[in-house]
Parts: structure tokens; C-alpha cells; sequence
């Protein structure tokens, strides 16, 4: 029982940031229809922007919201202007491609201009063992899971509780008539890849002290992503954020119960079954489609 | 304009003999991966360039192929015996997941192949008693007909060549013929073609199970022309370069993929002197390509020429058979 404990908690924390990568990513498929095959990339990249910063001399917090405002600029701003911008009007899958292309640039820069080496990334708390019925949890995973709880809260605030974040959700159901009362489409679009960006910035420094940060680490958490935003259902960032809880426990549980050579195709059956049977998500709309 | 392509076809056969002449053993293997390559790449186009779905799985179908034809030919059977059970294998893997998968499409399918592609992975890594997991299958065994062994570099190039004419022939026929028509209309109006009375889900799921079992026979090839295989060759990186090829080629070209697979055998070699960055420069490259002309090389080239030609009047639908006028 105590085990159980302890791997739900682990298996929270890393789904939080699961949730959070995924968020991000449903976004930007809602508002602007772009499938960033490169967002795990986006999540390895900004740990190195705050490695740099701190190599530079700036303490921790500092150089963390210097790899915040870097993300924002290069993650956000750069990507929606030079990437997506020019290809949106060729439909979904040039965009696929590029965005595939990208991951490996992004990949390969790190590699190239960083390091091929995994990097020690300071934790946000002091790693102390916290006793909870018998269970042993690390004050990271807490750390974790309130860093990402109070992130999703602030961004459902956002998008639910004022006049921008209604405008957001105008321009995701329906841009032509959020156009028509008066919403500036082109600039709600863009304010959901800075989001993004705050987002995928977010998450590498909750998941880059766990991991290490090295050039590799986004295959995995962008197919993490993909996953999690399929199970909860790609036009909900509620279903997001399940899809990313639910992933992060069942990988851990798992891994520790059914077999640990085969982590990872957990939670494929599990893609490949909700695709099959609920295509939508589990909490997604049905969207309409031409045949 | 079809007098020059086909000049440009036979020109580029002669080269594609005369070549291996010329080149020291290292340029004929890059060669022969090419032709092994193109055969992939080619059953990937049908897929993409004429059903129009992405797949992500035909790395992991070049993966099965290879597979199968080292640990049969281990096993004593004969080459072709191995090779064709490659395709046929590939075959019906690629219907069995095609048919529930081509129920979603698009993006959603794109997922489920990269689900399969990570899946297949898995389980070369882990079922040792059958792929020898990490450590990969050595010394694969190239084959010899009736005394003609393709042992050399040289022969087995030609070998390769030889099994990509006869498969892409295969290809153009059956691209002409009314099954190939179907798949051109399953892509350029889904409606219309169900409305026309063509079982658009019946003709997808074929294009995807020929598609995977040209994966297949380029894998059935690849394992004898490396000799050495393991499952991180087969990885999702490998599917990725695949779908590079047939985009940066020209999808829904026929000569699309063999332009691909040319530049991305190529371009690591000529960009070699950059050292580690070659990787950075393709991926530049993608994405200026993406950007400026998403039709890839051959889309690019039938643009310059139609300007300078000024033949106007070659309609949409021609150049989605790919085969010309």
C-alpha cells in the first residue's frame, strides 16, 4: 500500500507536467490548427536557455525567468511569425513536416551548441523525504504538483474569467464569427503561442531536475504529449490535463506492476484503443468531419 | 515537355548503370541504399502522395521486412523465399492495422503509426529469444542465383537496382490502372469519389497494405545490403526520414520519392565537411522548402519549367496522377 502511495504521487507529479506540455499543445491545434510535432523539443529547449543564463552568473531565478522570456520570444513569437505564418494557408500537413524538421534542428542545435551530455538542472526545493501513511514523498513531486496546479489554475482563470481569455475561446470555436463581433483573430492566435511558450518554459524547469537536461528528452515528452492530449480529447484543455494525469500515473503504475521492459507500450494500447473507440477523447466534442 | 521527361528518364537510367563504375566501394553502398531506400519511399507515396494519409509506421514496416528476412535466411530458408514473406508479412500487418486505424485519418492516423512504430521498436528491443534484442542480428547472408552471388558491392547494387525497376514498374502499372485512378480520386475529393461509387474505405486500406509491403521488400533488402541490424535503426527517426523523402522529393509524384531518397543518402555525404551540423542544415532546408514550395523538388522543377515553357493548361488533376499527360 505504501508502495502504491508513492507511485501514484510520483506518477502525479509527472503527469502534471504531462498535462501541462499537453495543454499547451491542444491550444494551439484549437486556435490555429498546427500540430507541433516539435513540442517536446519545446520543452527541452528552454532548460538549456536557463543552463546558459546561469552559466552567465545569474542565480537561479533569474536565469528561470530569463528562459521564460527566451521561450516566449523564440518559442512563441519566432515560431508563430517564421513557421507557422507562411505554411497555415498550405493546410495541415506541410506544417506536420515542418514542425518534424524543426524538432531535429532544435535537437541538434542543443546537441551541437550545448552539449551532448546529460546536464545536472537545480530542483526548485531542497529534496527532503516528507513520511505520509508509511508512503516516503519527495518534497519535489509536491513542489511539482503545485507548480503545475497553480499554472493550470491561472491559465482556466484566464480563459474563463475575463475578457481576453473569453475572446481566446471565441477565436477557437469559431474564428469567422469571433471576427465578425469584434475579436482580433490574428492577435488571440498569437497570444496562445506565447501561452504555450509560458507553458512548455514551465514544465522544463518542473521536469529538468528529474530527467537531466539533455538534447534527447524531448522524443519522449512530446510523445507523452501527443498522448495525452488524444486521451483527454484534442478540442479540450480540461481533457488535456486528464489525459496528462491519467498518462503519468499509468505509465508509473505500470512499469512497477505489469513490466518495466515494456514502459512506454502502456500507454500506446491505451492511445491506440481510445483512437479506436472514442476518437474524440474522453472528454472531447465530436468534430465534424467530410467523410 | 513529355519529349524531356523522357529524355530525362533515360538519361537518368544510363547514369543509374554507368554510375557504380565509377565510384569506390563506400559510393556504391550509398548507392545501393538509395535503391533500397526509393522501394520504401515508394510505398510510403502511395500512402501520402495518392491515398493521402500520413503514416509513421513505414520505418517500422522496413523494420519487419528486415527482420524477417535475417532470421529466415539464419534459418536456412531461401533468399526469396524470405524476401517475398517479407512483403507478404508487411502485407497483412499493414491491413490488420489499417483497418481499424484508416477509420480515423489525418492527424489522428499519423498517432496511431507512431504508436505502432514505437510498439514495433519495443518489441525488437525486448523479445531476445527472437531478435537477439539490443545486440542486433550479425552477418546477415547476401544472397546467391543460380551461381550469380551479389556478395560484391558491385552486384548487389545491381541487384537492388534491378528489384527497384521491376517493383516501381509494378507501381506505374498499377497507378494506371482503374484501382490507381481511385487512389488518385480518394485524395484530390474523398465526396466525390464515394459519391462516384468508389468504396473509398476499401481502396485507402489497399493503398496502405501495398504501401507497407513495399516497406517490406525494402527491408527484406536493407538487412542483406548492411549485414548488421538492431532495433534502434528502425526507430521513429527512421519513419521521419522516410515521410522527409517522398515531402522533400515531391508526394503524389511517381518520381517523387526517388528524387527524395536521393538527397537525403546524399546530402549527409556532401554536407560531411560541416561536421556534426549536416543534420541542422537538412532540417533548414525542410522547413525553407515547406515554406516556399510545399510540392517538394519535383514540384518546384515542373514550376520553373511550366514558366518557362508557357504551356499553361496542364489541369490539377494531371499533375495529381503524377504521371503526366
Amino acid at each position: 500500500m505504501a508502495s502504491f502511495i508513492q507511485l501514484l504521487i510520483s506518477g502525479l507529479a509527472t503527469g502534471a507536467i504531462y498535462a501541462l506540455i499537453a495543454v499547451g499543445f491542444t491550444l494551439l491545434w484549437q486556435t490555429s490548427q498546427t500540430i507541433n510535432f516539435a513540442q517536446g523539443e519545446f520543452v527541452m529547449l528552454p532548460a538549456f536557455f536557463i543552463l546558459a543564463a546561469m552559466n552567465a552568473g545569474a542565480p537561479f531565478w533569474v536565469a528561470a525567468l530569463i528562459g521564460i522570456a527566451l521561450a516566449v520570444v523564440i518559442l512563441g513569437l519566432l515560431f508563430k511569425v517564421v513557421i507557422v505564418d507562411p505554411m497555415l494557408r498550405y493546410g495541415v500537413l506541410p506544417l506536420v513536416i515542418s514542425t518534424i524538421a524543426l524538432s531535429l534542428f532544435l535537437k541538434e542545435s542543443a546537441k551541437d551548441f550545448y552539449s551532448s551530455q546529460a546536464q545536472p538542472f537545480p530542483a526548485l526545493v531542497p529534496a527532503i523525504d516528507v513520511h505520509f501513511l508509511g508512503a516516503v514523498i519527495s518534497t519535489q513531486s509536491l513542489a511539482v504538483l503545485g507548480v503545475a496546479f497553480a499554472t493550470v489554475a491561472a491559465l482556466h482563470l484566464l480563459l474563463n474569467n475575463t475578457r481576453l481569455g473569453r475572446a481566446m475561446q471565441a477565436t477557437a470555436q469559431n474564428p469567422a464569427l469571433a471576427l465578425i463581433l469584434g475579436v482580433p483573430v490574428r492577435r488571440m492566435v498569437l497570444y496562445t503561442f506565447l501561452i504555450n511558450a509560458v507553458l512548455v518554459a514551465i514544465a522544463a524547469i518542473l521536469i529538468s531536475p528529474i530527467y537531466l537536461a539533455k538534447f534527447t528528452n524531448g522524443e519522449t515528452l512530446g510523445t507523452a504529449a501527443f498522448i495525452a492530449a488524444i486521451i483527454g480529447g484534442f478540442n479540450q484543455v480540461r481533457g488535456a490535463i486528464l489525459g496528462g494525469v491519467v498518462l503519468g500515473v499509468l505509465d508509473n503504475l505500470s512499469a512497477a506492476y505489469l513490466s518495466s521492459q515494456y514502459r512506454g507500450a502502456f500507454p500506446l494500447l491505451i492511445l491506440i484503443a481510445v483512437i479506436l473507440l472514442r476518437p474524440q477523447g474522453l472528454l472531447g466534442r465530436v468534430e465534424e468531419r467530410t467523410v | 515537355m513529355n519529349r524531356l521527361r523522357a529524355a530525362t528518364a533515360v538519361a537518368a537510367t544510363i547514369f543509374a548503370v554507368a554510375v557504380p563504375f565509377f565510384l569506390k566501394p563506400f559510393g556504391i553502398f550509398l548507392i545501393s541504399m538509395w535503391a533500397v531506400l526509393t522501394i520504401a519511399a515508394i510505398g510510403l507515396n502511395l500512402t501520402l502522395g495518392y491515398a493521402g494519409q500520413v503514416s509513421l509506421a513505414q520505418g517500422a514496416f522496413v523494420g519487419i521486412g528486415a527482420y524477417t528476412v535475417a532470421l529466415l535466411t539464419q534459418a536456412g530458408y531461401p533468399f526469396a523465399l524470405a524476401f517475398v514473406a517479407a512483403g507478404g508479412l508487411c502485407f497483412a500487418i499493414g491491413g490488420m492495422l489499417g483497418y481499424p486505424a484508416l477509420r480515423v485519418q489525418h492527424h489522428y492516423l499519423a498517432f496511431v503509426t507512431l504508436a505502432f512504430t514505437t510498439l514495433v521498436f519495443l518489441v525488437l528491443r525486448n523479445e531476445e529469444w527472437l531478435t537477439n534484442g539490443i545486440y542486433g542480428i550479425n552477418g546477415i547472408i547476401r544472397p546467391t542465383f543460380f551461381g550469380w552471388s551479389t556478395r560484391s558491392a558491385l552486384n548487389f547494387y545491381f541487384f537492388s537496382l534491378g528489384t527497384l525497376a521491376v517493383l516501381s514498374m509494378a507501381t506505374w502499372w498499377m497507378l494506371r490502372s482503374p484501382w490507381g485512378r481511385a487512389f488518385v480520386a480518394l485524395r484530390e475529393n474523398p465526396i466525390r469519389a464515394l459519391s462516384l461509387g468508389v468504396d473509398t474505405r476499401r481502396y485507402t486500406l489497399m493503398a496502405f497494405a501495398i504501401g507497407s509491403s513495399l516497406g517490406g521488400l525494402s527491408g527484406g533488402l536493407y538487412a542483406p545490403l548492411v549485414q548488421f541490424i538492431d532495433p534502434g535503426s528502425f526507430a521513429l527517426g527512421m519513419s521521419f526520414n522516410l515521410l522527409l523523402m517522398v515531402i522533400v522529393g515531391g508526394s503524389g509524384y511517381f518520381f517523387g520519392p526517388f528524387v527524395g531518397a536521393l538527397v537525403a543518402v546524399l546530402l549527409p555525404e556532401w554536407t560531411r565537411i560541416t561536421q556534426g551540423y549536416y543534420l541542422i542544415i537538412y532540417a533548414t532546408l525542410v522547413m525553407v522548402m515547406m515554406a516556399f514550395c510545399p510540392s517538394g523538388i519535383l514540384g518546384l522543377i515542373e514550376r520553373v519549367l511550366k514558366a518557362a515553357f508557357r504551356s499553361g493548361g496542364t489541369a490539377p488533376a494531371l499533375r495529381a496522377e503524377g504521371i503526366g499527360p
